[in-house]
């Protein structure tokens, strides 16, 4: 499916760009990018479809392309969970490979372009492979917004919100419940996870 | 010829409240060999990874050949390559070939082209005894092979000093003695280097000088036959008397 690739290189390279900014040394960056995956990986993929397909029209007047719709959906919830995959992945390469690579007087972002990145994806392929399985059933969403140009019903919402704007609430409210029930899982996840000692990043290999 | 290529200078380390180096002083001159014994704890791993600011000390100034490391405004990654460094557990990229081991440093770091760069990777390997390998994975090499190639990777970077910590301690008896000969190699060719070792008989044989470390300070240093021939230290008897009559940990 188109949705589904597009959708997958998209959360591909915005969720490497969201790890690297994770375990950046910049506290601005891990903040912005951990608020990013907290909220994204709060939403079901449902409501970010809804939102860009009916919000997009709300906000500026205009309907996106479907594709695009889709793929843009798709690849910012897709993001979030990959970013996080990849972060272990990072994570996970022995922090002997790091410092090996600094020893011989690599800096810091040529030890991570050269040496972990490429290891990291090695590590994560199998759980990317998963991350690919449900963005695929996150694409099937994509009938909300119609195959054809009759059937864009949710097109036809967004344009029939453009003239009620209070039908936007209730969609803003389910998402904040479902925000309200995610976000503190998440907390304990990561609780749990410095409980049982996840590896720490190597050293050195902030960029 | 008494060319100084490593000055340590009242080194401290800690981490957190734990002192771990407490005032080294230390110089290696051009083509010296210099072994670090010590029991296990004593701070001989730091003090290798402050020499080219692995582990940022605490205290005190570390200058290999022209470049002060512990300088705030230095260049560490230009610094660093005056070094080279071999690790106890090989540390190979695991995910490249052994000749893409040796050759990436040099074109990502010194720019140097894909020709010279395997030229230089190519003597390097012939010198640790592995030409013919270039191909092999790091994962298809035994844990001797793999040593040598780290050892080949850091020579191809021309360093004035090698860094060796504990290069044999994870290795089998069988294959200890192949690092230990390419490293007499080494010694021979002229090459500076400073290697934490538990390997006394080496130390005996290749070192110009042997430092007993214990505590974070060097306790007794100078030729070999005077330390572990002759030690003056009680301290250094002990832990000579445990080395040598084979207890498996020290
Ligand atoms: N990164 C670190 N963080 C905290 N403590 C450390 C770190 N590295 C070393 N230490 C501590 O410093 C002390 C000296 O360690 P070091 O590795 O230098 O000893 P060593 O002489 O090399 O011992 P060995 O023969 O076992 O290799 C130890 O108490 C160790 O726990
Ligand atoms: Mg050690």
């Amino acid at each position: 499916m188109v949705f589904t690739a597009l959708g997958f290189l998209l959360a591909l390279a915005l969720g490497l760009v969201l790890a690297l900014m994770r375990l950046s040394s910049v506290g601005v960056y891990r903040v912005v990018a951990g608020a990013y995956v907290e909220f994204f990986r709060g939403l079901p993929a449902l409501l970010v479809v809804i939102a860009i397909g009916f919000g997009i029209p709300l906000a500026f007047g205009t309907i996106l392309d479907r594709t695009l719709s889709i793929t843009l959906a798709l690849g910012m919830v897709g993001s979030a969970y990959i970013a996080e995959t990849i972060r272990a992945g990072i994570q996970a390469v022995p922090p002997g490979q790091v410092e090996a690579a600094r020893s011989l007087g690599m800096s810091p972002a040529r030890t991570m372009v050269f040496i972990v990145i490429p290891q990291a994806f090695r590590i994560v392929l199998p759980p990317l492979t998963n991350e690919l399985i449900l963005l695929t059933k996150d694409s099937s969403l994509a009938f909300l917004l119609g195959t054809t140009l009759d059937q864009q019903e949710l097109a036809q919402f967004g344009r029939a919100a453009l003239n009620e704007v209070r039908s936007l609430t209730p969609i803003l409210v389910v998402g904040l419940c479902y925000l309200i029930i995610t976000i503190p899982l998440s907390y304990l996840a990561r609780r749990l996870e410095r409980r049982f000692g996840s590896a720490g990043m190597p050293k050195g290999a902030e960029v | 010829m008494t060319e100084t290529v490593v000055r340590v200078t009242d080194l401290h380390k800690s981490f957190g409240s734990n002192h771990v180096l407490r005032g080294i002083d230390l110089e290696v001159a051009r083509g010296d060999v210099v072994c670090i014994i010590g029991p296990s704890g004593s701070g001989k791993s730091t003090l290798l990874r402050c020499v080219n600011l692995l582990e940022v000390p605490t205290r005190g100034t570390v200058v290999v050949g022209d470049h002060e490391m512990t300088d705030p405004d230095v260049d560490i990654d230009a610094a660093r390559r005056s070094t080279g460094m071999v690790f106890q557990q090989f540390n190979l990229f695991a995910h490249l070939s052994v000749l893409a081991n040796l050759t990436i440093a040099q074109r990502r770091v010194l720019g140097r082209s894909r020709d010279e760069a395997e030229k230089v990777a190519r003597h390097n390997l012939e010198r640790v005894g592995l030409a013919g390998r270039e191909n092999a994975m790091p994962r298809q090499l035994s844990g001797g092979q793999q040593q040598r190639v780290a050892i080949a990777r850091a020579l191809s970077m021309d360093p004035s000093v090698m860094l060796f910590d504990e290069p044999t301690s994870s290795l089998d008896p069988e294959l200890v003695g192949d690092v230990l000969d390419v490293m007499r190699g080494l010694a021979r060719d002229g090459m500076t280097m400073l290697v934490v070792t538990h390997e006394i008989q080496f130390a005996r044989e290749v070192a110009d000088r042997v430092l007993f470390i214990d505590g974070g300070v060097i306790v007794e240093g100078g030729v070999p036959a005077a330390v572990i021939g002759n030690p003056q230290q009680e301290r250094t008897r002990t832990f000579l008397a445990r080395v040598l009559h084979g207890t498996a940990e020290v």
